[in-house]
């Protein structure tokens, strides 16, 4: 997918100015944010299950080549093909290859983020196969046009049941639909004709499990389970960190992502999935291929970013995330969104690509304290700011003013003369009010608030006087 | 006790009235205090802006400013976190200051966190009345464990009256930089904060760090609240009727 991070400012000025999508932000944020809350306390030891998911997923990054390696072979017993890619045109080229091979024309997709990455559907089409979104929020997005995805869980968080009515009205040429299990209805309708009809099936992988080659995958609407056992061929995509070492591993984690996610306890279908169908079976694939993927992760392995690989792709960064939640998921510009994409655009994308988003972040630390495998997302991000200074990236005005607050602070005479003045500037600009409407020494400031006039004398004048 | 203010450079900037408030408590919980003259700021916005260097200059600066005081108190959760949680992270690399941030991290307070859980004030010396909603700021609430302290001072005012807001826990949108890079963005999550407090009735707002509450001040005054006060803790406490 093409990055529109560069204009993130603009993005957001947009969203900001969306009155239908700042009432769907609304909406979503308090579904996410209070079942999650409810959730995690059906698990006696929240914290400490935290703590071992996090154990986990470290065991797995410090040697990752071997666990993906020990996947590679106990996927390959069970008679799946595992192939790799480097980056999102290798992607392509291998499911339009597979496809090619199994003389495929029609292919169900359920959701996968890293086809977002490759901008997969797009490939498919130009390779002469149909790629159908079965993900009910995917479908929305598809038939809108190809719009991208707004929320890794919640694809189109960012619309209103209104808008989907309109759109399916349009689309389908049917009589337009106001109720949820109506429309519902007709989405599955359109879809199960393509669910009996697809020769292929693409899916992501939640978690891929070392010790019996298996793929795990948690959906809510079951088009998972169709599209990974009707049709002839399995093609699953997933990133290269996703694997953990066992089931038992994996128990763990799927107590917390569904959680940490939507609030569920549990997800409607979890499948986990191993092998092609043998002769005894009567479902299942007939070929499977697995396509590993690195698009930057393997660089990103032994870094200082290395903790952001853990991530399990939950949302509860982004759903708890104030920036999010005030200017929704596509302000972002690319793949991820809120918090974890924000470190992850930038990673994966070139840190010059994405120069805001790591800046975009108030620090608050409510996805650092929700992360469900502990990744420190706030330190990330400022990580990511100290690579910014470091490689000259930052704007010439920012880099001065930092260099001038540096020398002065570091020195308490400048400091006594500089706030001496400052505190009488903003005194004066105040004009006898109480604040100051337009602030040009930092005008964003002022955009959306005054800015309060300070007393007018420095603590430290006074406290010198009063001891005098 | 003798405790040494960290006064913070917003407060010797902005509000000077809270850094004497803060002085008049540590005295009522019988605290001889100290202002060493050299400080100035803490070097949290060039550490969250990702000058390592600036930052660690400044980090050493301000442990030799606090040598030898038995405690440091600061009227922020958010410096008092930068100087106990980040100078051991950003002096990682030189050992020698590395233990002195460490040994200094022992020693740092925020202020309702010392005036609670060390000092253990029996009197506040202001009489305040009215109604309060508690702003909790982010780094003083999941980086220092604020929550019940400015609580447990409020309610020793018998003319307080705290209702709490709908996600008090929630960001105001200040976020240091953030809220001159990002304005309107910083503007529209402050609107929030501002439509949660004032959901409650309460007359005023009150918080412990003062970023925060100068951008709240400043959403309400630009919405057109005109009566809302926005106030420190330790105003609060230090008020008289």
């Amino acid at each position: 997918m093409e990055s529109r991070s560069r204009h993130f400012k603009a993005n957001a000025a947009a969203s900001l100015a969306n009155p239908v999508l700042q009432t769907n932000l609304k909406t979503a944020k308090g579904k996410f944010v209070d079942k999650r809350a409810i959730a995690i306390k059906e698990i006696d030891d929240f914290e400490g299950s935290r703590e071992a998911a996090k154990n986990i997923r470290n065991r797995v990054l410090e040697n990752l080549d071997l666990w993906l390696e020990k996947f590679e072979e106990s996927a390959t017993a069970r008679g799946a093909t595992v192939l790799w890619a480097k980056d999102g045109e290798e992607i392509c080229r291998h499911v339009a290859e597979i496809g090619q091979r199994h003389g495929v024309q029609k292919a169900a997709k359920s959701k996968s983020m890293l086809s977002e990455e490759a901008n997969l559907n797009l490939a498919l089409t130009a390779a002469g196969i149909r790629p159908i979104e079965t993900d009910l929020g995917e479908y929305i997005l598809q038939i809108n046009d190809n719009e991208p995805p707004s929320h890794i869980i919640a694809p189109v968080v960012h619309k209103s049941l209104d808008e989907v009515a309109d759109l399916f009205h349009q689309v389908h040429k049917t009589p337009r639909k106001t109720e949820i299990p109506a429309l519902t209805r007709e989405a599955r309708e359109v879809l199960r004709e393509h669910f009996l009809t697809a020769d292929m099936g693409i899916s992501g992988g939640n978690f891929l499990v070392a010790e019996t080659g298996s793929v795990a995958l948690v959906t809510n609407e079951g088009n998972g389970r169709m599209v990974t056992t009707l049709p002839r061929v399995h093609v699953v995509i997933t990133g290269i960190e996703k694997v953990v070492p066992t089931l038992e591993d994996l128990t763990l984690l799927l107590r917390l992502l569904p959680r940490s996610a939507t609030g569920q306890s549990i997800s409607n279908y979890v499948s986990v999935l191993t092998g092609v169908k043998t002769p005894e079976e009567r479902d299942g694939p007939e070929h499977l291929y697995f396509i590993l993927v690195d698009n930057g992760r393997a660089d990103v392995v032994g870094t200082e970013f290395q903790d952001m690989l853990r991530c399990i792709r939950c949302g509860a960064c982004m759903n708890h995330c104030p920036v999010y939640q005030t200017i929704g998921g596509h302000a972002y510009g690319w793949v991820y969104p809120g918090p974890m994409g924000s470190v992850l655009t930038p990673l994966y994308t070139g840190l010059e690509n994405a120069i805001d988003l790591p800046q975009a972040a108030t620090l608050c630390n409510q996805c650092g304290v929700v992360c469900p495998v502990m990744i420190p997302l706030p330190e990330l991000l400022r990580r990511l700011r100290e690579k910014q200074v470091e490689k000259h990236l930052r704007p010439w005005f920012e880099r001065f003013a930092l260099k001038i607050w540096a020398k002065v602070a570091a020195s308490p005479s400048l400091y006594a003369l500089g706030s001496w003045l400052g505190v009488r500037y903003l005194k004066w600009l105040a004009g006898g009010r109480d604040r100051i409407a337009v602030l040009s020494a930092a005008p964003e400031w002022t955009l959306g608030r005054d800015f309060p006039a300070p007393e007018g004398k420095t603590f430290r004048e006074l406290y010198r006087k009063g001891k005098k | 006790m003798r405790v040494a203010l960290f006064v913070t450079c917003l407060v010797d900037l902005m509000r000077p009235r809270i850094g004497f408030a803060a002085i008049e408590l540590l005295e009522a919980a019988g605290c001889d205090v100290i202002v060493p003259a050299g400080q100035t700021c803490c070097g949290q916005p060039v550490w969250n802006s990702g000058d390592r260097a600036a930052a660690a200059a400044l980090a050493k600066k301000v442990i030799d400013e606090f040598v030898g005081s038995e405690y440091v108190v600061v009227p922020s959760g958010s410096c008092a976190d930068q100087i106990r949680n980040e100078y051991p992270v950003i002096l990682a690399d030189e050992p020698e200051w590395r233990a002195r941030a460490v040994e200094l991290a022992g020693r740092v307070y925020e202020l309702t966190d010392f005036l609670v859980n060390v000092a253990h004030i029996k009197t506040l010396p202001g009489n305040f009345s009215g109604s309060v909603t508690y702003h909790d700021s982010c780094t003083g609430l999941r980086g220092m464990g604020i929550k019940e302290q400015p609580r447990a001072l409020l309610a020793k005012m018998s003319g307080v009256e705290l209702k709490e807001m709908a996600a008090a826990e929630e960001c105001c949108g200040f976020g240091g930089t953030f809220s001159v890079k990002f304005g309107e963005i910083s503007a529209a999550i402050a609107a929030k904060k501002c439509g949660n407090a004032c959901a409650t009735g309460a007359q005023t707002i009150v918080g412990g760090d003062l970023g925060c509450l100068l951008n709240i001040e400043g959403k309400l005054r630009r919405l057109g609240d005109e009566t809302t006060q926005v106030r420190h803790i330790a105003e609060v406490l230090t008020a008289k009727k």
